[in-house]
């Protein structure tokens, strides 16, 4: 054990926040689930690609800098104390390029790697249906293959970033005869094919950060199919350790809202009377860092060449659930102002909490809600009974 | 930056666990709470011949030079078979007290040469406790008065025991008078290690406190897999699997704050305290919570003096209050992190502030 970084991580560090200084956007972005914000955040995953920072652990050939975890991790921490703009490409760069370069051809990965870092090509995520949402192997959205294409019919919904993105990736059935998590195939799609409409859904702010996806007579080719077909249950399973697992929400973002809350905690402590606050804030920055130091301890494995399993149920249920806590803690400091929407001529100093409040209640849902988690810990961690 | 146990520290943690599993069962330990000392001078031999009573102990004292981040795993070895020997007063907390005190004190020198032989156990007492465990057992005990620190012989000391609810707890009052003879420091010193006495002991025991969680769930998953109601196991209904998946939880997130802590004492003493308050409260947190709910899955089996469950929960409920409760240690952090100069942020964990 050793908790110094390098020579050379301290240099990488620095270089990272030299060039966040120097590159940093001069006024905040509008929100990604605007069509305004959208177009500014795809302008500037092109300038992070430019830099050379767009995904810096992915190899140099598809634009990365061949990082290890843990230069990943500076990366992260110099990202979010620089508070640049939220990755409008997660689904891409977090989500489906890992899984792309586990499973994908090294065509696919020519293909949709470099387009995926640059920005051109942004990705939704279409895995939920109607009636397929915690119950994802009751998926019956179909992908029918006559020759080289595959014919795709059915819905999706809840698709993240799908109303204003390029590409989705989805799980369809490829065999119609199938039950269950066999005979479904993970297959990428152009948003923009024939056959394909999006309808955005509102969300609790009111912008459309999600939306459904209707698929009719859509035709794709079999090269956009990623793994084995009738492998898809494999793949996204493979995905989703991914999105609850290290990759998508990194303990920087925590410890910065963590930090604020702090902040916000200082300049609001004469009017505060509850004295459970000052608890919560403590435990806020407590939990935080323990996600920090919890997540450099499985960085450490898996260079070491550990595996991350279904300990990234861990990870999702202790982080979206802190997210959730140090919003409740903001809201109750801000008390009769936390609910003031940021134009309001009193809502002056009150940040962007409400909105992060608003999305912190998506945590425990998202990337498989957590009583899902909870019982993938009893059963493949603990070893509890499945009936 | 390398957050992982070298291979000598986890094959040697391996044997200890075998060790330990093996020796201390649940009957071994239902047998020495009828014993006069509760203690086992064949189990404290096996201990020795380990070489654990050596461990911490410095080269130069015939010890093996080691650091307590070496240690903090086998701690939590002692926490998940809830070890009745006081071990980890003599070794974590008394042997690197000594060790600093040792190049100018004969004592020090000859009594960690007994420590890494296995002939002198020391007991340990500090303000934030105010009761002393397993003093009777020992040969020498490690007392302070404001900022003297005293190292006085078991027969100089006047004992009255005091019993806890945990059977192998053996605890005491100690009436003492001290003399420029007992002293072993005082001052500035005397407060600084002082202050390392209670951060040692804390390490020690949030160590524990996270073995005793592990078995806890251990044993629990165990028992919903065996019990069955309804004609199926009662681990196969949600509300369990969601109590016990909470304690996962709570334990997994206390382990990197705990070895955090471990390398920091030896490494960047400075930040000590608040990484070692930190691990403390989110050890003592999982293990109540894990008691809370393992008790619960265990019906009234549970609360019976039968069912094992009650060795590791009493052991998890009096450590959690033992050097210093979860509100002394969220106070420390408190006045740290209430000061508007202390360093947060996301570049800021393995920073060099103090």
């Amino acid at each position: 054990m050793d908790l110094e970084y390098t020579a050379e991580q301290k240099k990488f560090r620095q270089e990272v926040r030299r060039w966040l200084a120097d590159h940093m956007p001069a006024e905040p972005l509008q929100s990604f689930d605007t069509d305004t914000g959208f177009k500014q955040h795809r302008r500037w995953e092109k300038t992070l690609a430019e830099g050379n920072f767009a995904m810096v652990t992915w190899p140099q050939k598809y634009g990365g800098r061949g990082c290890n975890l843990i230069e990943w991790l500076i990366f992260e921490e110099e990202y979010y104390r620089a508070r640049a703009p939220l990755r409008v490409n997660q689904n891409g760069i977090f989500l489906l390029g890992p899984t792309l370069m586990e499973y994908g051809t090294s065509a696919q990965k020519t293909r949709y790697l470099t387009p995926m870092a640059k920005g051109e090509e942004i990705w939704a995520q279409g895995w939920s249906e109607p009636g397929a949402g915690s119950d994802m192997a009751a998926i019956r959205c179909k992908a029918t293959r006559t020759g080289d294409t595959y014919v795709i019919n059915g819905q999706k919904t809840w698709s993240t970033r799908a109303a204003f993105a390029d590409w989705v990736f989805c799980i369809f059935r490829t065999d119609p005869d199938s039950l269950r998590h066999h005979g479904l195939s993970f297959i990428l799609v152009p948003l923009n094919a024939s056959g394909v409409t999006v309808r955005p859904i509102r969300q609790l702010n009111g912008l459309t950060g999600f939306a459904e996806i209707f698929f009719d007579d859509v035709q794709v080719p079999v090269e956009n199919r990623l793994g084995e077909e009738g492998q898809g249950w494999q793949v996204a399973m493979a995905t989703a350790g991914f999105e609850r697992g290290l990759m998508l929400r990194s303990p920087a973002r925590f410890q910065e809202t963590a930090k604020q809350l702090v902040e916000l905690y200082h300049s609001h402590r004469n009017d505060i009377l509850d004295l459970s606050i000052e608890d919560a804030v403590v435990k806020s920055f407590m939990d935080a860092e323990a996600y920090a130091l919890s997540t450099y301890q499985t960085a450490s494995r898996l260079i070491k060449g550990g595996k991350i399993g279904s300990e990234s149920s861990l990870n999702k249920i202790f982080w979206s659930e802190l997210d959730q806590r140090m919003h409740e803690t903001a809201m109750s400091i801000l008390a009769s102002r936390a609910e003031l929407l940021p134009h309001a001529p009193a809502a002056e100093n009150v940040g962007n909490w409400l909105d992060d409040f608003l999305f912190a209640q998506s945590g425990p849902i998202y990337a498989g809600a957590n009583e899902i988690q909870r019982n993938i810990i009893a059963e493949r961690l603990l070893g509890m009974p499945r009936k | 930056m390398d957050f992982t146990f070298t291979k000598d520290q986890q094959l040697y943690h391996d044997s200890v666990k075998r060790f330990l599993t093996a020796k201390v069962t649940t009957e071994y330990i239902r047998q020495s709470w009828a014993s006069h000392t509760g203690s086992s001078a064949k189990l404290w031999q096996g201990l020795v011949e380990l070489g654990l009573t050596a461990m911490l102990v410095p080269k130069a004292y015939q010890g093996l030079g080691m650091k307590l981040l070496d240690f903090i795993l086998l701690a939590q070895e002692c926490g998940r078979v809830a070890l009745p020997e006081p071990l980890l007063e003599t070794t974590m907390v008394a042997t690197p007290i000594l060790g600093t005190l040792a190049e100018k004190d004969p004592r020090c020198r000859s009594l960690l040469h007994k420590i890494a032989a296995g002939e002198a156990r020391i007991a340990v007492l500090h303000t934030v406790n105010n009761l002393i465990s397993d003093a009777h057992n020992a040969d020498w005990l490690l007392l302070p008065k404001s900022d003297q620190l005293h190292l006085l012989a078991r027969d100089q000391v006047r004992l009255t025991a005091q019993a806890s609810i945990d059977p192998s707890r053996r605890l005491f009052t100690v009436e003492w008078q001290g003399s420029s003879e007992t002293c072993l420091t005082s001052g500035t010193e005397g407060v600084a290690l002082l202050a390392f006495i209670l951060n040692c002991g804390a390490l020690a025991t949030a160590a524990q406190l996270l073995g005793l969680a592990e078995a806890m769930l251990a044993m629990t998953v165990q028992y919903t897999i065996d019990r069955q109601q309804f004609g199926r196991p009662i681990g196969a209904n949600q509300a369990l699997k969601h109590h016990l998946a909470n304690c996962a939880v709570a334990t997994e997130f206390a382990k990197a704050p705990l070895y955090r802590a471990a390398y920091t004492v030896s490494q960047r003493p400075s930040q000590a305290d608040l990484a070692i308050s930190h691990a403390k409260v989110a050890a003592g947190e999982a293990a109540v919570l894990t008691a809370k709910h393992c008790i619960q899955a265990h019906g009234a089996m549970g609360y019976t003096w039968e069912c094992d469950l009650h060795i590791f929960m009493k052991r998890a409920w009096t450590l959690d209050k033992f050097w210093g409760p979860a509100g002394f240690h969220k106070n420390r952090l408190r006045l740290w992190l209430m000061d508007t100069k202390a360093k947060i942020g996301a570049d800021q964990t393995f920073s060099t502030q103090s």
